[in-house]
């Protein structure tokens, strides 16, 4: 494949995830993680391990799997009014192709907008994402989420930036 | 409108026996009031002395509206002070947290004090000459609070100069604070990576009661750790539980788990769940550390020390502590329908990251803005704080195994662990303090 043909998948990869949690189809967002896969949102900037300091989402597909399955959970109270969420990405940048390590790392600028009832609030920061590829098919091995904001007090965050 | 300041029996008549008016949550003068005669003259946790640890070190934090800053002395004493320069009142240090080696210095003017508040210099100082500077409170530097003290490095002030000493406000409570620095192999405890900072739309009041109601996590956490539990069912039993499942599972124990677990309950409004056993009891081994754990005390002394599990432990009005998993919790009121609650996990010194680890994830599942378990608290804190206004019935239930002849005097002692005697106990320490006239001396 043409490395720019490359670029244009590892670019699609990253506007379908987000629009999969976008419109609440999360079992199938789930499936996009490897089995090894984590999804990272970390307390503070420059925070480099997530296992021995607090971070806001540090999870495997374990984790995933309870909170996927709790919002479809009927008495998940704080679901009462569901909230919704919109992505809205810059064009991904290209950090590495992946070329000698099998695992491709795109950075992406984003906003995220989370709201509930009469309530939006507005988030922004930088999301990495690891892809593995094993021949076309692409899973993420980390997503790691630096909210411009981590170290700020914050309302519940209900869904997933 | 002012109702309750000038009137005491007015306060006195809002907590009955079984019940107290919903103005103790939804009244913005009760709050007002509760700053400035509950948190005021309570002892009121600041901050951990790991996270000041060189001379210099400082970090700020605000306890009933005041801004403060604890900082690192040279003689290696902990200082808590005012955040407010005696000149024109700007705060000296803006930042979380950092280091003034050897001098403070105010961003505006200038004028210098020592790491112990007092003032050192004053740019062109000669213009104050026969001012009546010399004699005014701006020469005496930045103000300490009333009092202070450090236990097992938990550091505490009391911003009133008059009240009642730090021991005999916390009695043997201590011992939850005492059992979580002795699970470190050399008795000591360090505040690690960043604090977790949720801001609850409700008054502080429901989350510290909360910590010890045992009567809600079966049905309001029902969603999270339900779920957990029911994807981990078709497991066989005696399969090795991952660290997630062990602890959203006890979470949905049923009535009699949490029943027979107990509450133990002191003066001041302090208390803890988790008498017998509580939820953190079936975690699993650690090998590696229970051995360090006796060659540091012998195996009695370490069985002792690790056999106390307890649940939640509340440091009435502002601390809560999990010894066992070795997380924090405290509440930062900001106005009656508004609470920062933040949460920050201890490392026991010595003791294998696994630990940590196990901490690290708890306070993130459980405590973090992101948490499902914590989602669903704050929706029913946020219920409660909406439906209070409901006409028709004023009035908050706190009946539960409420019996008049027992409680009548001293409620210090134990007691079966679905009872709502906790709260009643933070209600008589609320009472002590707000039931008071401005004029008192106090």
């Amino acid at each position: 494949m043409s490395a720019i043909a490359e670029d244009i998948e590892l670019t699609a990869f990253v506007y379908a995830e987000a629009r999969l949690i976008d419109e609440k189809r999360f079992e199938e967002w789930y499936e996009l993680f490897a089995d090894e896969g984590r999804y990272w949102m970390p307390l503070t900037h420059g925070q480099q391990n997530g296992r021995t300091e607090n971070s806001l989402f540090f999870e495997d597909k374990l984790l995933l799997k309870v909170r996927i399955a709790r919002l479809r959970n009927p008495h998940a109270y704080s679901q009462a009014n569901p909230s919704w969420c919109q992505h809205v990405l810059q064009v991904p940048s290209i950090e590495d192709r992946g070329a000698d390590t099998g695992v491709a790392v795109t950075r992406t600028a984003f906003m995220y907008l989370e709201s509930q009832q009469d309530h939006q609030e507005v988030y922004a920061g930088v999301v990495w994402h690891h892809l593995k590829r094993a021949g076309r098919h692409l899973s993420i091995l980390l997503k790691k989420v630096e909210l411009l904001n981590c170290e700020a007090a914050l309302p519940s965050l209900q869904l997933f930036p | 409108m002012i109702q309750y300041r000038n009137n005491p029996s007015a306060i006195r008549s809002l907590v009955r026996d079984g019940d107290v008016h919903r103005d103790v949550y939804l009244s913005p003068e009760l709050f007002d009031l509760e700053m400035e005669r509950l948190w005021r003259h309570a002892w009121v946790y600041v901050g951990h002395d790991s996270q000041i640890p060189l001379p210099g070190d400082y970090y700020t934090t605000e306890i009933a509206r005041q801004p403060l800053m604890m900082i690192r002395a040279p003689d290696g004493g902990v200082r808590v002070l005012y955040n407010r320069c005696a000149h024109k009142g700007a705060k000296i240090v803006s930042a979380n947290s950092g280091n003034c080696p050897g001098v403070l210095r105010c961003p505006y003017h200038g004028w210098t004090y020592r790491l112990d508040g007092t003032l050192r210099t004053v740019p062109l100082k000669g213009g104050y000459a026969g001012t009546g500077f010399a004699e005014s409170p701006a020469a005496r530097g930045l103000t300490p609070v009333g009092a202070v003290a450090v236990h097992r490095g938990f550091v505490f002030a009391r911003l009133s100069p008059s009240g009642g000493g730090f021991s005999d406000y916390f009695g043997d409570s201590l011992s939850s604070i005492d059992n979580m620095a002795d699970r470190s192999p050399v008795g000591r405890l360090e505040v690690v990576g960043g604090t977790l900072r949720y801001m609850h739309n409700c008054n502080w009041k429901m989350f510290v009661e909360n910590l010890n109601d045992t009567m809600h996590p079966m049905v309001a956490h029902e969603s999270s750790a339900g779920t957990a539990r029911d994807l981990w069912k078709n497991q066989p039993p005696d399969a090795p539980k991952p660290m997630v499942i062990e602890q959203f599972l006890p979470f949905v124990s049923n009535y009699d788990f949490f029943d027979k677990m107990g509450v133990k309950i002191y003066e001041n409004g302090h208390s803890y769940t988790g008498v017998n056993f509580s939820i953190h009891s079936k975690y699993s081994s650690m090998p590696e550390y229970e051995a360090q754990m006796d060659a540091a005390y012998g195996a009695e002394r370490a069985r002792a020390i690790l056999g106390e599990i307890r649940h939640n432990t509340v440091y009435y009005p502002s601390l809560t502590v999990k010894g066992a998993i070795q997380t924090i919790r405290v509440a930062r009121p900001i106005a009656a329908d508004r609470t920062l609650i933040e949460s920050s996990t201890l490392r026991l010194v010595g003791a294998p990251d696994s630990l940590l680890e196990r901490s690290v994830m708890y306070n993130r599942i459980i405590n973090s803005p992101t948490s499902v378990v914590g989602h669903d608290d704050l929706h029913c804190y946020r219920a409660i704080q909406e439906g209070l206004a409901a006409e028709g019935n004023e009035w908050v239930s706190l009946h539960r195994n409420f019996s008049s002849p027992d409680e009548a005097g001293g409620i210090a002692g134990s007691y079966n662990g679905t009872s709502e005697i906790s709260v009643r106990g933070q209600f008589r320490a609320w009472l002590a303090a707000m039931a008071q006239d401005d004029g008192a001396a106090r």
